[in-house]
C-alpha cells in the first residue's frame, strides 16, 4: 500500500497486519471453519461477476422501459430480481432536473454491492462519511458537480440493510442508443450520486454523423 | 455507542481523496480478511450487527488510525475471541510463530459445505426481514427521534438524535440491530425511512435545499405531538 496517510488507510507496517490476517486464517483453517481454496474460488467468481456493470444494466433498462422504471422505484428489490440480481434489498431513488440524490453510510460503509461490487476507498473514507450529510454540495463540487441552489439535494444515509442506488438522469442526445449502448455510459459514481451520466459516446457519434 | 465510527457531520477530515483506476485490493491480506469475513458470516458464526459492533468497539484512536480492512480484521478477532472460538493467546502465539517462520505454508483443506454456504446465500429478505408488530407510524407522519445515548450498538446516528422529521416510507419489520449485536435475539420492529430538513440537523447556516433520509427503527422514534394536526 502506498500514500494516503491521515485518512485511516494504514498506520502499521503492512507486514504486521498481514501477519495478523495470516495467523487468524491459519487458526480458522485448523479449526475447520474456513478453507483458502474455497474462499479464493468464491471471491474470484465474485470479482468476475459483480461490479458496476450490474447496476448499469438496471439503469439502462429503467431508461428504456417505462413500466420497469415504475416497478423499480416502487420496489427496487423485486425489480432488480427481474434482471437476475435477486436476493438484495434495494431501494432506487431517481434524479430529476429538480432533485439530486446522493448515497452515503455515515456509521460504516454500507453500499449496494449486489449492483456495484466493492466500494471505492473514497466512499469508505472518513472525509466522505463525515461530510456528505452536512455539506453535500461542497462534496459534489469536489467531484466536479456544481448544482444550482434551486436543485434539492437528498442525501440517503444507509443505516439499515436496505441499499440505495441512484437512478441518474438519462443524458440528452442518447435517444438513438440501444439499451446496451446506454448501459456502457452509466458509471459507478453516477449510481452513487457524485456524478451525472455523460453522453460521451453519443455526442461523439453525432459529431461524426 | 458514541464511538469514533459515528462520523456524520464531523469536521476536519479534509477533501475526499479519490484514486484513479483503483484496484479492488491494495494488498493480498485485504482479500484474505474479506474472504474470512464472508466465510464466517456464511457459517452464521458472527452476524452483521455483531460484526459492525466489533468495529465500533475499537478504541477511538485505533479506529481512526486503522485502514478499512484492518478494522474488519480487528472485529473478526474480537468477536471470535469473545465467542470462545479462538483464544487470544492462540492469536498471539500464532502471529509470533509466523513472524519467526514466514514461509510456513497454510494448512490445506477442502470444504464442500463451506462452498455451498458461500454460494447459496440466503436472500436479504431471509436474512434481515421478519414478521413483527404493525407499524405505529404511516408515511407523512411527523416524528421526533429520541435523544438517547446507548452504550451498545445502535443505528441511530448521533447527528440525528432529538430531531424532528417526517416518515417518508414504511418498510415492514427488520431485525433490531441494537438487540442482535448483543445476543439478545432478533426483536424485529417496523423500520422507516425518515426525512429531515438540513436546517433541522445542522442549523440554518449550512447548505440550502438539503434533506437527509435515514432508515430508523420504530423504537428510535416518538410522535411529534408538538406539531400533530399542524
Amino acid at each position: 500500500m502506498s500514500g494516503n496517510h491521515g485518512d485511516g488507510h494504514h498506520s502499521h507496517p503492512e507486514s504486521a497486519v498481514a501477519l495478523r490476517a495470516r495467523a487468524l486464517e491459519s487458526l480458522l483453517i485448523e479449526k475447520g471453519l474456513t478453507s483458502s481454496e474455497v474462499v479464493d474460488q468464491v471471491i474470484s467468481a465474485y470479482e468476475q461477476d459483480v461490479g458496476p456493470h450490474n447496476g448499469a444494466k438496471v439503469v439502462a433498462r429503467a431508461w428504456t422501459d417505462p413500466a420497469f422504471k415504475v416497478r423499480l422505484l416502487a420496489d427496487g428489490s423485486a425489480a432488480v430480481a427481474e434482471l437476475g440480481f435477486g436476493g438484495a434489498l434495494i431501494a432506487v431513488v431517481e434524479n430529476t432536473p429538480s432533485v439530486h440524490n446522493l448515497v452515503v453510510c455515515t456509521l460504516c460503509s454500507c453500499y449496494p454491492s449486489a449492483l456495484l461490487g466493492l466500494p471505492p476507498t473514497w466512499y469508505k473514507s472518513f472525509a466522505y462519511r463525515s461530510r456528505a450529510v452536512i455539506e453535500p454540495r461542497a462534496v459534489l463540487r469536489e467531484f466536479g458537480l456544481e448544482l444550482p441552489d434551486s436543485v434539492e439535494v437528498r442525501v440517503w444515509d444507509s443505516s439499515s440493510e436496505l441499499r440505495y442506488l441512484v437512478l441518474p438522469e438519462r443524458p440528452a442526445g442518447t435517444e438513438g442508443l440501444s439499451e446496451e449502448e446506454l448501459a456502457a455510459l452509466v458509471t459507478r459514481d453516477a449510481m452513487i450520486g457524485v456524478a451525472k451520466v455523460q453522453a460521451t459516446a453519443a455526442t461523439a457519434g453525432q459529431a461524426a454523423g | 455507542m458514541n464511538g469514533a465510527h459515528d462520523m456524520g457531520g464531523m469536521h476536519g477530515f479534509g477533501p475526499v481523496v479519490r484514486e484513479e483506476d483503483e484496484p479492488l485490493w491494495h494488498a493480498d491480506w485485504e482479500r484474505t480478511v474479506y474472504g474470512m469475513q464472508r466465510a464466517i458470516r456464511a457459517r452464521g458464526i458472527i452476524n452483521i450487527d455483531e460484526s459492525r459492533h466489533g468495529i465500533e468497539r475499537m478504541p477511538p484512536a485505533e479506529y481512526l488510525a486503522a485502514s478499512y480492512y484492518e478494522r474488519w480484521l480487528s472485529s473478526l478477532e474480537r468477536n471470535l475471541v469473545d465467542k470462545g472460538i479462538i483464544g487470544e493467546d492462540e492469536l498471539v502465539t500464532r502471529t509470533a510463530e509466523l513472524a519467526e517462520h514466514p514461509q510456513t505454508p497454510l494448512p490445506q483443506r477442502d470444504d464442500p459445505e463451506l462452498r455451498r454456504l458461500m454460494t447459496d446465500q440466503p436472500s436479504g429478505q431471509e436474512l434481515y426481514q421478519r414478521e413483527g408488530p404493525a407499524p405505529r407510524f404511516a408515511a407523512g407522519d411527523r416524528v421526533v427521534t429520541r435523544n438517547v445515548h446507548p452504550t451498545g450498538h445502535t443505528r441511530l446516528p448521533r447527528y440525528a438524535r432529538g430531531k424532528r422529521g417526517t416518515v417518508h416510507a414504511v418498510h415492514g419489520c427488520y431485525i433490531l440491530p441494537d438487540a442482535h449485536a448483543h445476543g439478545r435475539g432478533e426483536q424485529p420492529q417496523p423500520m422507516y425511512t425518515v426525512s429531515f430538513e438540513g436546517a433541522e440537523l445542522w442549523g440554518p447556516s449550512w447548505e440550502p435545499r438539503e434533506r437527509v433520509y435515514i432508515d430508523l427503527w420504530e423504537s428510535y422514534l416518538e410522535p411529534n405531538t408538538e406539531e400533530s394536526g399542524a
